[in-house]
């Protein structure tokens, strides 16, 4: 029974980092896909607290790390998740009050994610691109998540609920 | 870094020390990746989870695919709906067959054109597809290939499809491989221009687009490309990574600027890579794998 919640999230995340690569290579747009990877992390940290959010993002962002076809710098994504995870956490009392500040926080998470994995770019000098180039596949980006974040989020803060060790009454 | 799983003793901790060691632990694999280059320790992890990631995009990507390859929204929304009714896979399996047929007969026009570029450059080719793509916000451009060690394939490879140059192999593990395509801007490829010989480099120019351009840069200032010129491998010592005369691009623009004397070329590559498929990857002649290969002469 104890090692079953922690392997739900491991296949959680798993399946969101596979279904971003494989999946929904064939709906990009300009080749940027929705980063499923940052909205588990997001409603992660809503559901649980900044600790619980940034060691998932930890997990999370490792894996988009190494997890093929991923050939960057391994940690920038981490990096960006970790912060996002404790920042989402942060938040979680304003955003558990409805889905759509849960939605808005999701937004927010996503630029300010996607953001930092692009400077933590520039700062290693790794597949840098042009300042311009990177802001609009950010845009992009924030709005894929956007956009599925309203199914996504009551779907994913059930499986968070579900998978939330039973606290003592 | 182990140090970042653990546990304040009372269970709950403070989130500001856990964010802290995170933080850390995530510069450090960052520190650890960027400086160590080619032997990074991290490649050992890159290799451990990409054989169990691997064949799992592998399975996703052929439980997606006879949908996504009719296309369309709705199709995508049916293969979720039959996914979950599994005593119907039967019956639907034979219709998805029946439907995919005109896609089956498209991709094997593109095995014969892998054929043909197999006879017309003389290299051995592993036939493989392309099951995952590096999102975009990655800002490199990156496919996973189902064909790994055990087909022959290892790292420096060439990738190509029927159109010309697709990328070089970066890393594989038994059943898959990471290719590195030509429009990231970590890329370099040595190229000759088609009607003069002249050599020069090629990056990948880092722009939004399904598409991609690259930046020809000619070793010698003098020469200025013409529109629509040709630009091929110009191939490297024993073929690794890339092979020569394989065609990359032709030319679509030239920028000089005023301050630096050279010039430089906008090179439009023949790869459509929004839409790659069916892959070659160049190994040697005699390779022996578990896939057949494609040489010239043995399909003609």
């Amino acid at each position: 029974m104890n090692g079953v919640r922690p392997a739900i999230l491991v296949g959680l995340v798993t399946m969101a980092v596979v279904a971003q690569s494989v999946l929904f290579r064939h709906l990009d747009v300009e080749g940027v896909v929705p980063n499923l990877a940052l909205v588990v992390t997001v409603v992660a940290a809503i559901a649980r607290g900044p600790q619980f959010g940034a060691v998932l993002g930890f997990g999370a962002g490792l894996l988009l790390d190494v997890a093929p076809p991923a050939d960057h710098v391994a940690g920038r994504w981490a990096l960006a998740l970790v912060l996002v995870g404790y920042l989402a956490g942060r938040v979680r009392q304003d955003a558990r009050s409805s889905t759509l500040t849960a939605v808005l926080v999701v937004g927010a998470a996503s630029f300010v994610g996607t953001s930092v994995y692009a400077l933590t770019g520039l700062v290693v000098d790794d597949h840098s691109w042009a300042m311009g180039e990177m802001l609009q596949v950010v845009v992009i980006s924030v709005l894929w998540d956007l956009a599925l974040a309203p199914f996504l989020v009551p779907l994913l803060l059930k499986v968070m609920d579900a998978t939330q060790p039973a606290r003592a009454l | 870094m182990s140090r970042s799983f653990g546990r304040d003793p009372d269970g709950r901790g403070n989130p500001r020390r856990v964010l802290g060691l995170l933080v850390l632990a995530s510069i450090t694999v960052m520190t650890l990746d960027a400086k160590t280059g080619s032997d990074s320790p991290v490649d050992a992890v890159r290799a451990t989870v990409g054989s169990v990631v691997g064949p799992v995009e592998t399975v996703t990507d052929g439980m997606v695919r006879p949908f996504t390859d009719l296309g369309g929204f709705a199709k995508t929304n049916k293969s979720l709906r039959e996914d979950v009714a599994d005593l119907e896979a039967e019956n639907a399996r034979l219709r998805s067959q029946a439907a995919t047929e005109p896609v089956d007969r498209a991709r094997l026009a593109e095995l014969d054109g892998l054929t043909r570029t197999a006879a017309d450059t003389g290299y051995a080719l592993v036939a493989a597809r392309v099951v995952a793509m590096g999102p975009m916000q990655s800002f490199s451009r990156t496919v996973t290939i189902d064909a790994g060690t055990s087909s022959g394939v290892r790292k420096d490879m060439t990738v190509l499809n029927n159109d010309g140059l697709v990328g070089r192999v970066v890393s594989a593990t038994r059943t898959t491989a990471t290719v590195l395509l030509v429009v990231d801007t970590d890329s370099v490829v040595g190229g000759r221009l088609g009607s003069n010989l002249e050599i020069g480099f090629l990056r990948g120019r880092g722009s939004v687009g399904d598409d991609g351009t690259l930046a020809l840069d000619l070793v010698d200032n003098q020469v200025t490309p013409s529109r629509d010129d040709v630009v091929v491998t110009w191939g490297s010592p024993h073929g690794v990574p890339y092979v020569a005369g394989i065609p990359i691009g032709k030319v679509s623009s030239v920028v000089s600027s005023p301050r630096q004397s050279s010039r430089q070329a906008v090179i439009e590559p023949f790869v459509d890579f929004s839409s790659l498929d069916v892959v070659g990857v160049v190994v040697p002649k005699g390779t022996r794998g578990d896939r057949d290969l494609i040489t010239a002469g043995s399909a003609r």
